[in-house]
């Protein structure tokens, strides 16, 4: 214990990363703190040791570490209650984390902040297959919610490639998706209620089993508010029945630009897919030697194309899907013969991101959406970009939405290579907003796009994002720091900037 | 009272910052086919924004359209209709429950509400088909949130608080939206004679399956249709391409037949039915009485029914395999249209009633949306507070402070 706090945000020999300025009376007062929230935690819930705090120091996005002030894990949302309380009234700042799987820095610690770790609301606490939930704590990972409603043929839909470790608190706070977003949505589309835990230590119950919200839309705007709102201690999800069969096709192309004209294509003749994914050479090469999914290697672009409902109507659109495969200039089509095929098929899909991480001492991972029919200049400029930096990337692409998972692969032990890597991602990004895309899809703002984030928004569209914010943390005390560039007081964002005695508007027709 | 009429975003703009600085609250409406729906709005002047009207992209490969909030539905219909395509969340029409023509609803007022139709328990809510926008807030400022593409998590989803917001909160002036292909053809499995407790189950077995049931209604006995004049008939319907639809209205029907006598109507008859369902067609006679929609989980939908039965003389009707259930009481609801004894069923199962139709008076007096408890109530009024500080846009429209 009282080993003292790294006082400044030490990033892997990292350009600096602005961080709100620490706060040096609750950096004195750390004993006094940590006794504190030891009384609202007993036993085992707190954790001030450098040694043990050590593995909370970055999420998934690695090349930013920061030693937290104290790390809290409550069990009970009682405690949790009591902990922001008593954070609200300290002034303390609290960061939120799940599983630590982000890959935006969103669960990055704070020097001078509460890591309130949720990994003990591990528990379902329902499953109701007559009404098509499942409730559970925030802390159960994603895979564990389809393996607990499996044996009777349900399902959670969204299914992110963290899926094994990644909880449902932190996909609640990120939005998560996955490869069947086309078809069965993302996060947003397939939750139903939450418990939340406001800064101020208030708890709300937002939707439950019911659909629609009868006020203001809550439960959709948590959703993806990265941590920044309240704390999440229940989720109500929605739980599917799986479909009668699916079966997943294989296509290759001579160009990236054939198998997105195909996509276009597919969902031109009415065809949503339950995925549709693309991966470019380097991807599909780094994929095949890690999960050995038998994809074609002397091809410049695969798509994966999973059909799925009942037998009849699978078989029909296979048919159909592969005649405009033809007529796209698809130079091979394999179809899935059986479920482990399936699963064949889609694991080199779904490791593409550890397989680059093979072939590559690092890599630094993009995720912005563009409207689909832009991938062919998208792609170009890429290579561009690639060559300037002199970097390489694979491209692994949720195709039937238009996401893009540009995998930029860097070695941070060459000086000047993760710098390169971090503009080179900067560039991309800005390009997806260019031809009127976004800067993140699925990963969250977090620090990484932060500072982007007026690419895309003027000051006056941030400022109505800061003053929702300001409704549930007015201090700014929970995740500061993360998605907004600049944190504006809320007081001078409260200020409106308009004047009487204008004489209205004469033009304006009347009725 | 002015009334006043933008014809585009500048428009709007100059109005809601005359509005703020002589403090005079707006009335916002567009179609004006939900002006019964909510408080009654205590405006100094009334702001019709159907002028602002007309489709400025669509693409259909992209499944993206952008509009203007004026547009007139039919219009945004008629366009995709054309492409094989629709809004899959089934926009409802309500004209009707107030005695108005139909046909004049418009996009924005579709989305301020979250206006969601049968379909919607298979494919989402409005709120889900609803992407970016543009609007003119209440503090005369115009903001832009989301985008045009369906996957984006950049910054705070305002797109979600503002559908269902009912124009509290800025002015629409732009709207971008989902679209998917429509299927082709529609079956509906009907099997009739069933209790309400009945129907809910065979709704759930037909949910709980893999036939992609994107329609589960019940109707009982006591409420009248054009179509159907055999009793009580729950209804079940399937959509997409033929050899899938008939092999899954098919396999319903089977799986059905143990609950009571199955039919398949065919996509015609199927068609009209579900309007009926989507625009609540059945309550459009008695204008006086007052309506109710309520939202609970699926399998609380008969208690809810069961439980007023015993107190009041009502009408109701299930959609969404239970889970909405509208509620018409007779003329003698009492001064509060039923809030207190509909609420009071409510509450053990979760969920909220809307008070969808009555007389202004009533209206003015009772909690049209759902009470909010203090901790909830304190975040409405906070976002209230960010959005339209001087309480401009339609005050009070949803709860009496906001
Ligand atoms: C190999 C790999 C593959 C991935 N694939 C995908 C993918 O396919 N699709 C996708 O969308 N994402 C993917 N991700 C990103 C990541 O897994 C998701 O963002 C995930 O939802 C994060 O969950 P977590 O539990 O790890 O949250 P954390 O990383 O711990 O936290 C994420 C954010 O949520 C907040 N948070 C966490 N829990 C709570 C809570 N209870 N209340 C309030 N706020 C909370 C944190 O403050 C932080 O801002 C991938 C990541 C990796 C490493």
């Amino acid at each position: 214990m009282n080993s003292a706090p790294e006082q400044a945000v030490s990033l892997d020999q990292h350009s600096a990363l602005e961080m709100p300025e620490l706060d040096v009376d609750i950096l004195g007062r750390r004993n006094e703190i940590i006794r504190d929230l030891r009384a609202l935690v007993p036993g085992e819930g707190v954790i001030s040791e450098t040694s043990e705090m050590r593995v909370y120091e970055s999420d998934g996005l690695t090349a930013y570490r920061q030693l937290p002030f104290v790390v809290v894990l409550p069990e009970t949302v009682e405690q949790v209650s009591a902990v922001l309380r008593y954070c609200h009234k300290t002034g303390l700042k609290v960061v939120p984390r799940g599983a630590g799987t982000s890959l935006s820095g969103g669960a990055l610690p704070l020097g001078d902040g509460v890591l309130l770790g949720l990994a003990k609301f591990n528990r379902i606490l329902d499953i109701d297959y007559a009404n098509r939930t499942a409730t559970v704590q925030p802390g159960v990972t994603n895979l564990a919610i389809t393996k607990a409603v499996e044996g009777r043929g349900f399902y959670y839909a969204p299914d992110p490639s963290s899926q094994i470790a990644c909880t449902i608190g932190g996909n609640v706070a990120e939005n998560s998706g996955g490869v069947h977003c086309l078809k069965y949505g993302l996060t947003t589309n397939n939750i139903l209620g939450l418990q939340l835990v406001l800064i101020t230590g208030e708890i709300i119950n937002i939707g439950g089993k019911h659909l629609d919200s009868d006020g203001y839309d809550l439960l959709g705007l948590l959703t993806g508010s990265e941590g920044l709102l309240g704390v999440i201690t229940e989720v109500t999800v929605r739980i599917l029945r799986e479909p009668e069969t699916a079966r997943a096709m294989i296509i290759g192309f001579p160009s990236s630009e054939d198998a997105g004209a195909c996509v276009g294509s597919i969902i031109g003749a009415g065809i949503i897919a339950g995925g549709m994914e693309m991966m470019d050479r380097p991807a599909i090469h780094a994929a095949d030697e890690f999960a050995q999914a038998g994809y074609p290697l002397d091809v410049e672009a695969l798509l994966i194309v999973e059909l799925d409902g009942p037998e009849a109507e699978v078989t029909d659109l296979i048919g159909r899907v592969e005649e405009i495969a033809d007529a796209n200039n698809a130079s091979n089509v394999q179809v899935s013969q059986n479920e482990p095929e399936r699963q064949k098929f889609w694991a080199g899909r779904k490791a593409a991101f550890p397989a680059i991480g093979r072939i590559s001492p690092d890599y630094y991972c993009m995720d912005g959406t563009i409207p689909r029919h832009q991938l062919p200049k998208v792609l170009a400029r890429m290579r561009e970009l690639s060559e300037k930096y002199g970097l390489g990337v694979a491209n692994v692409f949720h195709a039937g939405d238009g996401n893009l998972h540009p995998l930029i692969m860097y070695d941070s032990n060459v000086p000047g290579e993760l710098e390169a890597a971090e503009d080179f991602g900067a560039d991309i990004l800005r390009l997806c907003v260019e031809v009127g895309g976004v800067l993140t899809g699925e990963h969250g703002v977090g620090v990484e796009k932060r500072d982007l984030m007026p690419e895309m928004f003027s000051e006056t569209d941030l400022d109505h994002q800061q003053r929702v914010k300001c409704a549930f943390d007015a201090d700014g005390l929970l995740n500061p720091g993360k998605v907004f560039p600049t944190l504006h007081r809320c007081a001078e964002l409260g200020r409106i900037h308009i004047h009487g005695g204008k004489i209205p508007f004469p033009d304006i027709p009347r009725f | 009272m002015e009334k006043l009429k933008p014809r585009d975003e500048a428009d709007c703009l100059e109005i809601v910052k005359w509005a703020v600085a002589d403090k005079k609250p707006l009335e916002i409406v567009s179609g004006g086919t939900k002006r019964g729906y909510g408080r009654p709005v205590e405006a100094a002047a009334l702001a019709d924004v159907s002028g602002l009207s007309g489709i400025s992209l669509y693409e259909p490969e992209e499944l993206v359209m952008t509009a203007r909030p004026g547009t007139p539905l039919a219009e945004i219909e008629k366009t995709l209709h054309a492409n094989n395509q629709e809004l899959a969340f089934e926009p409802a029409d309500y004209s009707k429950i107030y005695g108005k023509r139909g046909g004049s609803a418009t996009l924005g007022g579709i989305l301020a509400g979250n206006i969601s139709g049968p379909r919607r328990i298979k494919a989402g809510a409005a709120r889900d088909h609803f992407l970016g926008l543009r609007a003119v807030s209440g503090r005369g400022e115009i903001f832009k949130a989301g985008g045009r593409v369906v996957k984006n998590v950049t910054g705070y989803d305002l797109c979600k608080i503002l559908c269902g917001s009912w124009g509290t909160l800025a002015i629409l002036t732009e709207v971008t939206v989902k679209v998917l292909p429509a299927g082709q053809r529609i079956l509906t499995v009907i099997v009739s004679g069933l209790s309400d407790s009945d129907a809910t189950n065979a709704m759930a077995a037909a949910m709980g399956s893999s036939f992609e049931v994107s329609g589960a209604a019940y109707i009982p006995a006591d409420v009248s249709i054009k179509s159907a004049t055999d009793g009580a008939i729950a209804a079940i319907r399937v959509e997409g391409t033929g050899p899938s639809v008939s092999y899954r209205a098919a396999g319903l029907a089977e799986m059905l037949k143990p609950a009571g006598d199955c039919r398949i109507e065919k996509t015609g008859d199927s068609r009209a039915f579900w309007r009926s369902v989507r625009d609540a067609e059945f309550f459009t006679e008695h204008r006086d009485r007052p309506l109710w929609r309520v939202s609970v989980a699926p399998m609380s939908g008969p208690d809810v029914v069961a439980t007023l039965r015993g107190q009041a003389d009502i009408r109701a009707v299930y959609d969404w395999a239970g889970g909405l259930v509208w509620i018409e009481f007779s003329s003698e609801a009492g001064d509060d249209a039923g809030a207190g004894i509909v609420r009071d069923a409510v509450r053990p199962h979760g969920g909220h009633a809307t008070l969808v139709r009555a007389d202004d008076g009533v209206r003015r007096k009772t909690d049209i949306f759902h009470p909010q408890d203090a901790a909830l109530a304190g975040v409405t009024s906070r976002l209230k507070d960010g959005f339209d500080p001087e309480r401009i846009l339609n005050p009070g429209r949803m709860y009496r402070t906001v």
